[in-house]
């Protein structure tokens, strides 16, 4: 157990040293440097004043050099200035984070309301109308663009209907019932499209615990259906869509960016959005490899959670997860 | 899974007369005697009408043409990189299946960490990359054929890890059979064997995580060209002809449904034929992946 858990966090920090490096090579390579940036704000500033200043900054050195100067001081925990903020990174980072946190745990709470019980309900009326329209919603929602889907909520509720704000943190200092409705929407879109994938998960797990023996022998003792459905198949059932749930949580991170941008929430996907297009390196460098590292441990709690619920699964040795 | 057939045959027959439609869109366009790029400005953001069934957008040109001629690259662009991305996937999983060793170790690591990226903020950053700094002349690096390639490399350098991972447990499987053996009983060198025997038996899940792969490749296609990253105006596409959208909901609504139902009939039949694909071609739905 703890030598696979040391192999595959040593395998996380290789991805994530790999990441650094290809992000940052890529981050090289977007329209304009730094110091162009800077000269775009200064007209009187020459072609001579440009050079001095890449060579102050170090610009003008090769990538790789520029990177394993990076490195250096972000392995010592300097992770550098945001450009477009002009605060030290973490410290921009760190109420992005808790906006996200607080919108996609909503958003999973509420997928997971809606998708758990339509999966369980499709699984019991197996093959009739109720577990065909649940499917068809299914495809339908895994199809849906997010863009799409906030585009269309936002014009209902918000332009139409005028009942909910689209989006957006409500002003410092307004109380609970406005912060719910500012994320209504923006959850409301998150949500909508993860459900799908969670009845989807829910219904192939229940139908393959219903198969069970146990399942036969619940029945033979007169159990009722309900009570076979919910207590017997449901407990079993619950173990693969934890796993499907902790990956979902590492999942949304990207989706969020959508999400957030268009709803314009403060949370880290607009931020790595908003420090992409504005060339806000270090922002946009380090908000990337966050994202990363939030997605592998969530790999790894998935995992591990399976095997601590699933007490036929041993971790050591040969896993059998590559096949 | 369990749709019934008549509403899955249905759903089958909507996407792919909706993708004929659009191929053929130059054709029907020229014989029905519109031009989707012609603008109408006395005639800007008008409901439906008998000269244009969808009405027109803001500057006055024809919805339904449009769309059609944005399908086609949304279209286009989609199939180009799943079949790339399934041609990649293939060669690397078959060969890593087959040899094992330090080579599949490399790999499976590296769709591992495929697999945990942010895939869209990567995608975003490529697509804003300055191909100039690569060595890609000027007037190469800014031609709208270019725009179309880089969607079309992009979102096929990261589509191919799933075929990867499927093809390779299938060889692993396919290689322990007695007629793959055989072949090596008698002589067949390990290409041979690759080719003949083992990527034809390969081919359900190769042809379930192409179908996939198109599905998410329009997908992307679209959110990237609606965040102006992805294919530019003038060339429509489904998804940057979402962008102008946003900003007129107030006063056109219409202009954002169509686009987007469009991406989602189309993503939906590329996942409802890949399901099919997987109970109809594996008996026991063995290659089918998770989600």
């Amino acid at each position: 157990m703890l030598g696979y858990l040391v192999r595959r966090l040593i395998q996380a920090i290789a991805v994530l040293a790999a990441m650094s490096l290809v992000v940052y090579v890529l981050l090289g390579l977007m329209p304009g440097d730094p110091v162009d940036l800077m000269a775009s704000g200064d007209p009187k500033m020459t072609p001579a004043d440009m050079q001095r200043l890449r060579a102050l900054h170090g610009v003008d050195r090769p990538i790789l050099e520029r990177y394993a100067s990076w490195a250096t001081a972000a392995l010592q925990g300097d992770l550098g200035w945001s450009r477009s903020f002009r605060r030290p990174v973490l410290e921009i980072m760190a109420p992005r984070l808790a906006n996200t946190l607080l919108l996609m745990g909503s958003a999973l709470a509420v997928a997971l309301g809606i998708g758990l019980p339509l999966g369980i309900w499709a699984a019991a009326r197996r093959g009739r109308l109720a577990d065909q329209a649940i499917n068809l919603a299914c495809f339908a929602g895994a199809a849906t663009p997010t863009f799409w889907l906030a585009l269309l909520l936002m014009m209902v509720f918000a332009v139409h209907l005028g009942w909910l704000p689209a989006g957006s943190l409500p002003p410092d200092g307004a109380g609970p019932l406005e912060v719910l409705r500012h994320m209504a929407l923006p959850v409301a879109t998150l949500a909508l499209v993860e459900a799908g994938i969670y009845a989807r998960h829910m219904r192939a797990a229940m139908i393959d615990a219903l198969a069970q023996d146990y399942v036969r022998t619940a029945r033979a003792k007169g159990a009722s259906e309900l009570r076979i459905l919910l207590v017997h198949a449901l407990r079993n059932a619950a173990l693969p869509v934890t796993t499907v749930a902790a990956l979902g949580f590492g999942g949304l991170f990207s989706g969020a960016l959508v999400t957030e941008t268009m709803f314009a929430w403060p949370g880290m996907g607009k931020l790595i959005y908003d420090s992409i297009l504005t060339s806000d390196f270090n922002m946009a460098l380090v908000t990337l490899l966050f994202a990363t590292l939030v997605t592998l441990l969530a790999n790894l709690l998935a995992d591990l959670g399976y095997a601590a619920l699933d007490p036929r699964i041993a971790l050591d040795g040969s896993d059998g997860r590559d096949g | 899974m369990s749709i019934a057939r008549p509403a899955l045959a249905a759903i089958a027959a909507l996407g792919t007369s909706l993708a004929l439609a659009c191929l053929a869109a130059p054709w029907i366009l020229t014989l029905a005697g519109i031009d989707p790029t012609e603008t109408d400005l006395l005639n800007r953001l008008a409901g439906p009408s008998a000269a244009h069934p969808l009405g027109t957008d803001d500057l006055g040109r024809d919805l339904l043409a449009r769309l059609l001629d944005g399908g086609r690259v949304s279209i286009v662009v989609g199939l180009t990189a799943a079949v790339i991305a399934a041609t990649i996937g293939s060669v690397l999983g078959v060969v890593a299946g087959y040899f094992g060793g330090r080579f599949d170790a490399v790999l499976m690591r590296f769709t591992d960490g495929v697999i945990a990226l942010p895939l869209l903020a990567v995608l975003i950053v490529l697509a804003a990359i300055d191909l100039g700094k690569l060595g890609i002349p000027e007037e190469i690096a800014r031609s709208p054929e270019a725009g179309l390639a880089r969607i079309v490399v992009i979102t096929a350098a990261f589509g191919w890890t799933t075929v990867a991972r499927l093809v390779r447990a299938a060889t692993l499987s396919l290689k322990t059979r007695d007629f793959v053996r055989a072949a090596i009983a008698l002589g067949a060198s390990p290409w041979r064997v690759m080719l003949v025997h083992i990527l034809p038996n390969a081919l359900s899940p190769i042809l379930v995580a192409t179908a996939l792969a198109l599905g998410e490749v329009i997908k992307f296609e679209s959110v990237l060209s609606f965040l102006g990253l992805g294919i530019q105006p003038p060339t429509p596409s489904w998804g940057n002809m979402l962008t102008n959208a946003q900003e007129l909901i107030w006063t056109a609504p219409h202009l954002a449904l169509w686009p987007g139902l469009l991406i989602l009939a189309t993503v939906a039949s590329c996942n409802i034929l890949a399901d099919a694909l997987a109970d109809r071609l594996s008996p026991r739905g063995g290659a089918r992946p998770s989600s």
